[in-house]
């Protein structure tokens, strides 16, 4: 796994610490980490070299705030520069004044066109627009035939006929004309970038369709060679915007930037799931963090939104505030939290997460036991564990594979949390009301409790709370 | 074993309650936001599932169909016709050459190492030139670091003073440290079931041609092979299968569209076993490996591969050369999915690089050999039959330099 970039400058903020202005040195050994961090993350070396060049010259002789580490500080303006090379002018489709406005898609082989183009049409239909989807890419075996499946779904009419393809999409357009559907997406075949006859037969589809909008759809796994691909269909098309697909997974995903930096055109979609309604516009704010891996809040509480019942662990949450949560919810809300992917994932996408803990390489194995347990629990008991005695204990850790000593730590560990999150509830209101000023701009802005923080003493040591929750790892 | 879950316990148990407490302010802030932008679509209030649901427009849910090489007995194909891929007759074909295909696109590497040459001597220019033709090459900090670093001694203790010798020795260390790994695809041909090779990876690089390929050639190297669709997901990735099959003289199994990967996995090595067919391979569904779901499912497709008489020798992760660091996680994540407990050489076996005759470099192998000791087996170069050839790692690195 990548280190995330925050504990890579733990050494160097130990050194740059007390001091009230950062030197070129400073900023170098702190530019050397952020180059790793982008590197790792795939942003193209070209790139990364400007970035680190406008990088040093904010940093260099910036007046160090003293709220801030200086690492922080320069990860501050790192993040600051990423969000505005990834955003700028975004894309707003403008719908052409003689329908239908056109759009064409294009791509490398398996960088997702085909689901994409579904994607987009269910998009454009969210929007109250008809639209029409043409099967161009006669080159994939069934490709076309995913395409319809795809449509069925969405209940958006599919336009293909076997043979040549730039005739298939002159006859789209056609028909899209005739059935009066108001957006036409055109899919085509994908190669290599350098398939130079692919890539006449894209540049004559697009010559017959006369697009308003050309997508190029880039995999968010692409290395360094994203940008080679970028150029050449920008040469060969003019691409109006990118489409980022398979976000979902944990690729950092620097593609983005080092595409939106060569071709300057926006990121306008990214792709966030294998379901057809995974596919929302982009965030750069939110990019910039993840490319750096600094973790990305917003993106876990939108997996989280999803992946747990919502009525259900709202009641939760408040039960754990007012100090009436359950190990009947507990077990609950893990089952939800199972459904998110696997732990160390989500570890990863937190911020503030002790360094230790992210390599502990915690698989789901690890909440077995503890699963097991209060499985292993009558519903009395879940909802009083005072209840357990010795007996009662003893039966538990033979019901559930597990020792004495284990049934009761973890009783006396939730009983512990209780009486935190008790005492939190009362600090919660205050907390929430800040939360609101966030406006969502930087994930790590305040609103956000700081697992370090929570996780910072040892477990079950007294305090762990400390002076309630600290803002999140980073400046807001 | 009651201390590791002990220790394991107090933290999963602190990171548990954690995420809930932030999922409950993530819930209160989300609300906030939502009254305030009404656009916003409220999240669907169930659990979402992993795949959307299928048209039952095939089929029954649950059932497999075995075909036979002749296959007259596969349902009509659906309304467009399934257009074969593009196929060569392999006589008419020379074996590719790394060079040839990889050199397409050289610009950037071979410029960086032509301005090596062109100093008089060993500069700090030399070592930026030659790292960033090596990180853009896909090979990763940690990597360039390494090799870098080794080569900056031996300038330093004068043993390399040229840069001619300096390429010369970093082409040495490249191949080196690709070489005297067994590449072989692995067969057990004593007596017995059916030999299983299974094929994953995530979305779009190629398994499905992959396995088409590797069928071909098992099949003219003399061994009988039946072609499993497991990819049960991705709509007509069965047909693009059985056309295939079709080609390359295999049998076929296939099972409902959205049916469960490891039943026609299953059926496959039966089926296979029943007409003593020497080679199973198995197809399976691209997904990315951080959907826990879907890389059980792959858990299960290896585990059941070997539940009847077959014997799983290869479970090869297919790699689009385009990918970039991300290669490391992947063979980690689906070694992972596919180790059975108890065996420790389950997992992945061996990796298939496709697409390496793009411009894309597919330096990420240096990693995951290196450091996960997974070896790459495969490589594509194209598109035909003949262009799936075993990987050479003096061709791969020679066509990285010229």
């Amino acid at each position: 796994m990548f280190d995330s970039l925050s504990s890579r400058l733990d050494g160097i903020v130990k050194r740059l610490r007390g001091k009230g202005r950062l030197t070129a040195d400073d900023v170098d050994a702190v530019l050397q980490e952020i180059r790793t961090a982008l590197l790792d993350a795939d942003v193209n070396v070209g790139v990364v070299r400007n970035v680190v060049a406008r990088i040093r010259e904010q940093a260099v002789g910036a007046d160090l705030s003293k709220a801030l580490d200086p690492a922080q500080q320069v990860v501050k303006i790192v993040n600051n520069e990423l969000t505005q090379m990834l955003g700028g002018e975004t894309l707003k489709i403008t719908y052409a004044g003689r329908p239908p406005t056109v759009v064409l898609m294009a791509g490398l082989q398996g960088s997702g066109k085909t689901t994409n183009s579904a994607k987009l049409a269910r998009w454009f239909k969210a929007q109250g627009r008809q639209p029409l989807l043409v099967g161009a890419d006669l080159q994939r075996p069934a490709a076309v035939e995913q395409l319809r499946t795809l449509g069925r779904q969405i209940d958006v009419p599919v336009f293909s006929e076997p043979g040549d393809p730039v005739n298939t999409a002159r006859r789209g357009l056609e028909e899209a004309r005739r059935l009066g559907r108001d957006v036409l997406i055109v899919d085509t075949a994908g190669r290599l970038a350098i398939d130079a006859e692919l890539m006449e037969q894209v540049r004559q589809i697009s010559e017959v369709v006369n697009p308003h909008y050309t997508f190029l759809v880039v995999d968010a796994m692409t290395g360094q060679d994203a940008v080679g691909v970028a150029e050449a269909f920008h040469q060969t098309l003019a691409i109006d915007g990118v489409i980022m697909s398979k976000l979902d997974g944990d690729a950092r995903g620097g593609a983005a930037l080092s595409v939106k930096e060569v071709i300057g055109r926006p990121i306008a979609f990214a792709s966030t799931g294998e379901k057809i309604n995974e596919f929302e516009q982009f965030h750069p704010d939110r990019m910039a963090g993840r490319i750096l891996g600094m973790g990305d809040m917003l993106t876990l509480i939108e997996q989280a939104e999803q992946a747990f019942e919502k009525d259900q662990a709202e009641a939760a949450a408040e039960r754990l505030l007012e100090g009436e949560f359950t190990l009947d919810d507990f077990l609950e809300q893990m089952q939800q939290l199972k459904k998110m992917g696997p732990l160390g994932g989500l570890l990863g996408m937190m911020p503030g997460i002790p360094k230790e803990l992210k390599d502990a390489q915690i698989g789901d194995d690890a909440l077995k036991p503890v699963e097991a347990i209060i499985r292993s629990m009558t519903p009395l008991e879940r909802r009083k564990p005072e209840l357990l005695n010795g007996s009662r204990r003893q039966r538990i850790a033979a019901g559930s594979g597990t020792t004495v000593t284990d049934v009761s730590r973890l009783v006396k560990q939730f009983s512990e949390m209780q009486k935190m999150m008790k005492r939190m509830g009362g600090g919660m209101a205050r907390k929430g009301k800040k939360g609101k000023k966030g406006k969502g701009g930087n994930p790590f802005g305040g609103g956000m409790p700081d697992i370090g923080a929570l996780l910072g003493g040892r477990p079950g040591g007294p305090g762990v709370f400390g002076g309630g929750m600290g803002p999140g790892g980073f400046p807001g | 074993m009651a201390t590791s879950v002990v220790g394991a316990m107090e933290w999963i148990y602190l990171i548990l309650v954690a995420v809930v407490l932030i999922f409950g302010l993530g819930v209160l802030l989300l609300n906030r936001r939502s009254a305030r932008r009404p656009d916003r679509q409220p999240a669907p209030p169930a659990p979402r599932p992993d795949r959307p649901p299928k048209p039952a427009d095939r089929g029954s849910a649950a059932g497999t169909a075995v075909l036979d090489r002749d296959a007259d007995a596969l349902e009509a194909p659906p309304e467009v016709p399934v257009q074969p891929e593009p196929l060569d007759e392999p006589e008419v074909l020379e074996q590719p050459t790394f060079r040839g295909r990889m050199s397409k696109a050289r610009s950037a590497l071979a410029a960086a190492f032509g301005s090596v040459r062109g100093r008089a001597g060993v500069t700090a220019e030399t070592w930026d030139d030659l790292e960033e033709a090596l990180l853009r090459a896909d090979v990763g900090v940690a990597i360039t670091d390494e090799l870098l670093g080794g080569l900056k001694a031996r300038v330093k203790a004068k043993e390399i003073t040229s840069p001619d010798q300096l390429l010369a020795a970093l082409r040495a260390e490249m191949t080196e440290r690709l070489d005297g790994t067994d590449r072989s695809l692995r067969f057990d041909d004593s007596p017995g079931g059916p030999n299983v090779w299974l094929f994953v990876g995530v979305n779009g690089v190629g398994k499905t041609t992959t396995i088409g390929k590797v069928a071909k050639q098992q099949h003219d190297g003399g061994r009988s092979v039946l072609l499993a669709a497991g990819d049960t997901f991705r709509a007509a990735a069965a047909e693009q299968l059985h056309t295939w099959a079709e080609r390359s003289g295999a049998a076929f199994v296939r099972g409902a569209e959205g049916g469960d990967p490891s039943s026609v996995i299953f059926d496959a090595v039966d089926s296979a076993t029943a007409k003593g067919i020497d080679l199973v391979l198995g197809d399976t569904a691209g997904r990315l490996h951080t959907k826990t779901n879907l890389m059980d499912e792959l858990g299960k497709v290896r585990r059941v591969a070997s539940k009847g008489a077959g014997r799983v020798t290869e479970v090869l992760l297919v790699i689009d050369a385009t990918t970039g660091q991300n290669g490391l996680t992947q063979t980690r994540e689906f070694s992972k999915a596919t180790k059975v407990a108890g065996d420790d050489a389950s997992g992945i076996t061996g990796v298939v690089l496709t697409k390496l005759d793009g411009s894309a470099k597919g330096g990420v192998v240096f990693a995951i050999e290196t450091e996960l000791g997974v070896p790459i087996k495969l490589v594509g170069l194209g598109e035909t039959i003949v262009d799936l050839v075993p990987f050479n790692p003096t061709d791969f690195v020679d066509a990285l330099f010229d």
